[in-house]
């Protein structure tokens, strides 16, 4: 009894602690048992592959050895003497700002006038935007796009008189990005979208009535007071949805201009990866180049939800 | 007074306020003049897929198909035909993949949204930071260390490589979860005032009113199912999917242009079924919601 100190109350012992924990843990047993079925097949086929992953980027590792570790040199490489990673982080940077907010913003706009439409339409319209996400297309584009008289944008402009000859669409390092952003965007009305879709239809119509109550006049006002304020799980999902999506974008590139694209125009930092995980089995520095896109992509995520919480309260 | 109420009321009854017929109809314009942009690159590899060869490089290139055949698909179909096995059993591997995928990632993300959304137990926060992290962490690595996985629980080379790895989907959960979340408190306490258990609240309470969520939670889980690349975890022809093998027919590059516009158009087709089923629950539901907080 005279050891207890003025520090000491209040506070729990360890011991304490543990058997509070458990107790809490055996009363909420369902919910772990309803947890189970997602969490096993989850954590043996994501949580330990991500797991066995993470220590790659410290090593040199080529597929055929048994990885070694190296340290932080892989790192070093990358920011000191990799000049075509410096290249893609632009290339990276200056494709997720175009093709992540406009499409988010597009994302919420189009789901939002859709939502203005007769059900029917409804129905229709979002099939309309929604189709290009589901749809593999990657030829067409290149027909669409193709640098002889043949292509169809070729083609059109050589018709109309704006061009003479047909331009390089897909090789002219001028072009690439920029072609590759359209198409990026024409497929980004993806997973988001929809989710924008549901909440809108998820919100309650008693919402609706009682602003039309309260003296809401206009669509505008609509949505900023009422269907804004209810759409924040959405349009957080949306947002992570942009995110990765963004700044990620590899393959578009890849499939379109060519690998590697003309000057690296259109090299991005997912393609770096590819490049050195796919071609040249360096799966050590592949999972640095990675690493580093996923801090960047969790610390905007951070600053997102922030943002948004604060506007949504 | 009693004259502004009445108006008010009865402006409520026509469900939102401040609708111009004009505004709708310039939406309408809006919309279209966009879809027809998003629509053209679709219609353009259906109608490659019915052109004959010689049509498709000719110039000017044409924005329709002037001798329209079905030989590209002939030709798509035959190639999956050559194989060792009936082309009935891709169809049965696709089918059995996707419905199973489906399914068990439809319940299964529903059951852990709706515990991690709406109990409060130790590790909930824990678990709720892991998916996000696991959707923001993408690396080429994962799928080597996946296919590690499998190999050592025995499952490459079997349906289970092609079933398994999909049915837990962090991004399910995530959108299951976000709209899960917005369902009020006080439903949920009423149902275990009644006492409910948790099994039950999640699937007579709660679930029912999710359809937007679910549905296109369907649409999102079928079309990624639908989509497997079995290539990569199974070499046996017997367990490969539709996809997989059209994927082969197409891959000639250019000269096949044709037969590899017919497998867009042939991979998409199912997928789009789907989304037109679910997409008309979602827009049902709005007219008879019942949720009050």
């Amino acid at each position: 009894m005279a050891q207890i100190s003025a520090e000491n109350i209040g506070k729990r012992t360890k011991q304490e602690e543990r058997r509070m924990m458990w107790r809490s843990v055996k009363a909420n047993k369902a919910c772990y048992l309803m947890l189970a079925p997602f969490m096993i097949f989850f954590i043996i086929f994501t949580v330990v592959p991500v797991v066995m992953s993470l220590p790659m980027g410290f090593t040199d590792f080529n597929m055929a050895q048994a990885p070694k570790f190296i340290g932080l040199s892989n790192y070093t490489t990358l920011f000191l003497s990799d000049k075509i990673f410096v290249k893609s982080i632009r290339v990276t940077i200056v494709f997720a700002l175009f093709t992540g907010p406009i499409s988010y913003i597009l994302c919420f706009l189009l789901a939002w006038l859709i939502n203005e439409l007769h059900p029917k339409l409804k129905t229709v319209f979002t099939l309309i935007f929604y189709a290009p996400s589901m749809a593999n297309v990657y030829t067409v584009w290149q027909l669409i796009f193709s640098g002889d008289m043949n292509g169809y944008v070729n083609s059109f402009l050589i018709n109309l008189g704006l061009i003479n000859s047909p331009v390089q669409w897909l090789t002219d390092g001028n072009y690439v990005l920029g072609v590759t952003i359209v198409v990026q965007l024409w497929i980004s009305l993806g997973a988001g979208f929809l989710a924008l879709r549901a909440g809108f239809q998820n919100i309650d119509r008693s919402m609706y009535e009682a602003g039309a109550i309260e003296g809401i006049k206009t669509r505008w006002q609509e949505l900023i007071y009422i269907v804004i304020p209810s759409m924040g799980p959405q349009l957080m999902f949306a947002a992570v949805m942009q995110i990765v999506g963004s700044f990620t974008a590899g393959t578009v590139a890849q499939n379109l201009v060519g690998f590697p694209s003309t000057d690296y125009k259109a090299h991005t930092i997912m393609t770096h990866a590819f490049d050195y995980g796919w071609v040249r089995y360096e799966m050590g520095y592949a999972s640095a180049i990675c690493m580093i896109l996923f801090v960047v992509m969790y610390a905007l995520n951070k600053l997102i939800s922030k943002v948004l919480s604060k506007y949504m309260d | 007074m009693a004259a502004a109420v009445n108006t008010a009321k009865l402006k409520a009854s026509n469900k939102q306020a401040g609708r111009k017929v004009g505004g709708t109809v310039a939406i309408f314009i809006f919309l279209s003049l966009l879809g027809l942009f998003m629509l053209f690159p679709i219609y353009l590899t259906v109608v490659m897929s019915i052109k004959p060869v010689e049509e498709i490089f000719i110039f000017p290139p044409k924005l329709y198909a002037m001798r329209p055949t079905l030989d590209n698909f002939k030709d798509m179909f035959a190639v999956m035909h050559q194989n060792r096995v009936p082309f009935s059993r891709y169809v049965f591997n696709s089918i059995f993949v996707t419905v199973t995928v489906t399914v068990a990632q439809c319940i299964f993300a529903s059951m852990a949204a709706f515990v991690l959304a709406k109990c409060r137990f130790p590790g909930n926060k824990f678990i709720n930071g892991i998916i996000v992290v696991a959707l923001l962490y993408q690396s080429n690595v994962i799928y080597i260390m996946q296919y590690i996985v499998m190999a050592k629980l025995h499952m490459i080379d079997t349906y289970w490589a092609l079933i398994l790895p999909s049915i837990a989907s962090p991004m399910g959960l995530f959108l299951m979860r976000q709209s899960i979340g917005q369902v009020p408190d006080a439903m949920i306490e009423a149902a275990k005032v009644d006492g409910a258990g948790l099994f039950r609240i999640c699937w007579q309470i709660v679930m029912p009113n999710q359809k937007p969520a679910l549905m296109t939670l369907i649409i999102f889980a079928f079309q990624a199912a639908w989509n497997i690349q079995s290539g990569t975890v199974v070499f046996q022809e017997q367990y490969k999917t539709l996809t997989t093998v059209a994927a082969q027919a197409a891959s000639a590059g250019l000269a096949r242009a044709g037969v590899a516009m017919a497998v867009s158009v042939f991979t998409l087709v199912p997928p789009i079924v789907i989304f037109m089923l679910a997409q008309r629950q979602v827009i049902e539901t709005m007219a008879h919601s019942g949720i009050k907080d």
